[in-house]
């Protein structure tokens, strides 16, 4: 297949992906919006990545490098989202009454 | 001839040209190592002139010496500089800068050009973090915590900026060494055969450019609510203080592993040359670079156990940082086994060399304490976290920049420097150390709290004897600016290679010629092939 | 010294090794970009799940149909910089001049939009100040939206800028196309320009349309 054709068969997914996403954010899908949402903006960066940046037709290595970035930002979202999202679990406590002082 | 005469003659990367431009144009490796070192010089010492004065300061119970505002500025200005204008550059940029190449058999980096970018960028930060200083200081913390950063009538804004230019620096310089390490290595180097001070700047690079990003959007966040009053952090407008906590440790703890790292990897080649012994598990070692490298990108919520942070999340940090200190067990646990039955001899890069092992081990040591919630919850905020940070920061790295500095003095400027001078001052900056930080320790464990310039008086002798070891530190960082500075006229010349060591930059005359290499060595024999038969 | 050392600059041997490097360098430096992006996603994925329902009513304020077309603007000048890149490589002068113009252009066309967004955005009073009007938190999606979109659009406007610095270089021609490496490494800050915005768009735009 020519480069040509597949740029433009990618383009044409990008435009359906993105026309979809903004149609399918009129359905109420409840906590699935937003998962459908980013899987479709995944989808797009993923087509965008491999055809449009090369990353199908590079070396292991300029792979490696184009995942590590992502790889670091799950490490950086999922961890403080894990602190986020988790801090209403532990009931509230009143501070217990002030003894003597700390020696 | 010999090998220093030929040296003297022949044309090296300092006596090719001698016009400033050809300093400030250039794009030699060699020389833009040179350059950081003139610059981290000056700001090592800008940074501890800060010190000095908290260190007076705190020789009495009252604040007496300055104003409770002031000190405030002295201690965030103290870490400002010290951290992110000489920590964190310090060893790559001048050391990894002068010999990577020259360890990889290459010619040059990957990016000259934009190596002397780096340097630009660098000093352009520097520029206004000092602008920052001269035109009122800045009183948040060198952590620059929301929300007193986005309120303090302080020059913020200004040092957010110089921290925020320099951190290009960082990332380019990062760039530029991973490149370089993939690309341009000698035919025959493969990774394996690699010094590990190339592998331990591989693992600082990745650090390099995957956090001070972070680093930069959290700085950036804080200066536009600033000037536009935006409310991500700000409690009253529905923000959270923590999301800058998240971001500005995501870079900054790594920022540790940053300024360790290549330390670690300079205490490599000591210990290997001067106990004339291959090392120790040489890919425990580099592997363990590479899982510090990571690992410590899965620890930061260990600075906010007390602030405010979910106790869950609380829970995980503090398991993946006692995960985090095992390969750094692993290194010390290697270079012990490369000195056991060794032929240990002390010259001056070996005594920084031991002095690094015992420092950081015990500062890696207390940095458990540290890891686990429970005690930090104790010791939080107090002198027990300085003094950790201080030994591995300057028992550790300090010490091993230092030893970097004599051990490859000789190559950069051609001299030898006076070996007893050298190990005096070794010892006055041992001593001066422990005495400054020590009492720190304890003082810590009763209580007493960091960024405080007044305190009960029964904390006095403690702080008393950390003054005194300050002044004795102090003492034994002048010495070597003034020995190095007589050896650049009177000391004697050096050899290519007056240590016998390994590794392709012992094969250059000393100085190296601008390229270092007239044709590309071919590397055919595994790393730190010791002994090393004596040359000219 | 062979001829293929006269193509390599120094430091290289080859230029086949330059070009290895140079798109590594790239590469680097856009995983940097991705954490820095990164930070201010991640605080606006926390604030997010604090003020759900805010953050959906604030998100129906914006401008879908100009941010629709912006997104349809946007991923065909990634198209027109792929095509771009392709006629360097063919050594194609010409269709490559063309394809950069075109993709400027489109950028160009972007940011017009954006400014003409930001100044309704202004005359709705929806830029976060004293003239705001709404809630605290729905204030705060405002600064989000205001600080997110505008860094892309600084980017995009640096991106700009340097599609007609080698649109120059391309008509020059002063060396063999096949041998620049700037277009591709240029093509993919593009595409990553574009990437962000495949982000913001659902997460700025489309949030509470369901609402």
């Amino acid at each position: 297949m020519k480069a040509g054709t597949i740029y433009l068969r990618v383009y044409l997914a990008l435009l359906l992906l993105a026309a979809a996403t903004t149609g399918i954010a009129f359905i109420d899908l409840g906590a699935g919006s937003a998962l459908a949402a980013m899987l479709i903006a995944a989808a797009k960066t993923v087509l965008v990545i491999l055809y449009f940046m090369h990353v199908r037709f590079s070396s292991a290595i300029t792979r490696l490098f184009a995942g590590v970035g992502f790889a670091f930002l799950l490490i950086l979202v999922a961890l403080t989202m894990s602190d986020v999202l988790t801090r209403g679990w532990l009931p509230a406590t009143t501070p217990p009454p002030s003894k003597s002082a700390r020696p | 001839m010999t090998d220093a005469a030929a040296a003297t003659r022949s044309e090296n990367y300092l006596n090719v040209d001698y016009r400033l431009r050809s300093w400030l144009l250039t794009t030699d490796h060699k020389r833009i190592g040179v350059l950081y070192l003139l610059s981290l010089t000056f700001f090592f010492f800008i940074g501890g002139a800060f010190a000095v004065v908290m260190r007076l300061e705190l020789l009495t119970p009252q604040g007496d010496l300055v104003q409770p505002e002031t000190y405030n500025k002295l201690f965030t200005m103290h870490g400002i500089v010290m951290v992110f204008f000489f920590l964190v550059p310090s060893i790559p940029a001048v050391f990894g800068n002068f010999l990577l190449p020259l360890m990889i058999g290459a010619r040059d980096v990957a990016f000259p050009r934009l190596n002397l970018a780096s340097w630009y960028i660098f000093m352009l930060g520097g520029l206004f973090t000092l602008g920052s200083v001269i035109t009122g200081g800045v009183d948040t913390g060198w952590t620059f915590y929301t929300p007193l950063s986005s309120l303090s009538g302080t020059q913020v804004t200004t040092a957010a900026t110089g921290i925020f230019i320099m951190g290009f620096s960082s990332i380019l310089t990062g760039i530029n060494f991973i490149v370089t390490t993939h690309k341009m290595r000698a035919p025959g180097l493969t990774w394996m055969r690699l010094p590990l001070f190339v592998w331990s700047l591989y693992a600082t690079a990745i650090i390099l450019v995957l956090g001070t990003p972070a680093l930069t959007m959290a700085l950036t966040l804080v200066g536009l609510e600033r000037i536009f009053g935006i409310g991500i952090f700000n409690p009253a407008l529905g923000g959270d203080p923590l999301l800058f906590q998240h971001l500005f440790w995501f870079y900054s703890h790594p920022a540790v592993y940053v300024m360790i790292l290549p330390g670690m990897g300079v205490e490599s080649e000591l210990i290997t040359c001067f106990s004339r012994r291959r090392p120790f598990g040489y890919s425990f070692i580099a592997g363990a670079s590479l899982a510090i490298a990571v690992l410590g990108f899965l620890v930061w919520g260990h600075h906010m156990f007390v602030s405010g942070q979910s106790a869950y999340a609380g829970m995980i940090f503090s398991l993946l940082s006692f995960l985090v200190a095992i390969p750094s067990g692993v290194k010390v646990f290697a270079w012990s086994g490369t000195l056991f039955r060794g032929a240990i001899s002390y010259e001056t890069p070996m005594l920084y060399a031991f002095g690094f092992i015992g420092l950081f081990t015990i500062g890696g040591l207390t940095g458990l304490f540290l890891a686990s919630m429970a005690t930090d919850v104790h010791v939080h905020d107090t002198y027990f976290v300085v003094a950790h940070f201080h030994y591995v920061m300057v028992g550790g790295m300090v010490m091993a920049y230092l030893g970097a500095l004599h051990f490859w003095w000789p190559k950069m400027t051609g001299r030898l420097y006076p070996e007893g001078w050298a190990r005096l001052s070794a010892l006055i900056v041992f001593l001066g150390f422990n005495l400054t930080f020590f009492p720190q320790f304890i003082l810590g464990y009763l209580g007493m709290p960091r960024r405080y310039h007044a305190y009960p008086a029964e904390f006095q002798v403690l702080h008393v004897l950390s003054s005194a070891g300050a002044s004795i530190l102090g003492a034994g960082y002048l010495l070597p600016l003034v020995y190095f500075l007589w050896s650049l006229k009177y000391g004697k010349r050096a050899g290519s290679n007056p240590w016998n060591a390994t590794g392709l930059e012992w094969r250059t005359p000393s100085p190296p010629p601008p390229h270092n290499f007239p044709e590309s060595p071919v590397v055919t024999e595994e790393p730190y092939a010791y002994p090393v038969e004596e040359r000219a | 010294m062979s001829d293929a050392r006269a193509d390599a600059a120094f430091p290289y041997d080859d230029p086949s090794q330059q070009r290895e490097a140079a798109t590594l360098g790239m590469w680097i430096f856009l995983a940097a970009e991705l954490i820095f992006f990164g930070g201010a996603f991640v605080c606006y994925a926390a604030a997010a799940s604090a003020h759900g329902p805010d953050f959906a009513r604030a998100s129906n304020r914006t401008a879908l149909p100009l941010g629709a077309v912006n997104t349809a603007v946007l991923l065909t000048s990634s198209w027109t910089m792929a095509l771009a890149v392709h006629a360097a490589r063919d050594g194609r002068r010409k269709p490559l001049l063309g394809f950069l113009l075109a993709t400027a252009a489109l950028g160009t066309v972007f940011l017009a939009l954006k400014g003409t967004e930001y100044l309704e955005d202004y005359h709705q009073r929806l830029v976060p100040g004293r003239a705001f009007l709404g809630s605290g938190p729905e204030r705060l999606f405002f600064s989000f939206y205001f600080v997110m979109t505008g860094i892309h659009a600084l980017h995009l406007l640096i991106g700009v800028a340097l599609l007609l610095a080698l649109a120059v270089i391309a008509w020059r021609g002063r060396r063999p196309l096949p041998t620049l490496n700037i277009f591709e490494n240029c093509g993919l800050y593009w595409h990553f320009v574009d990437i962000v915005w495949i982000f913001l768009f659902p997460l700025l735009y489309l949030r509470g349309r369901h609402v």
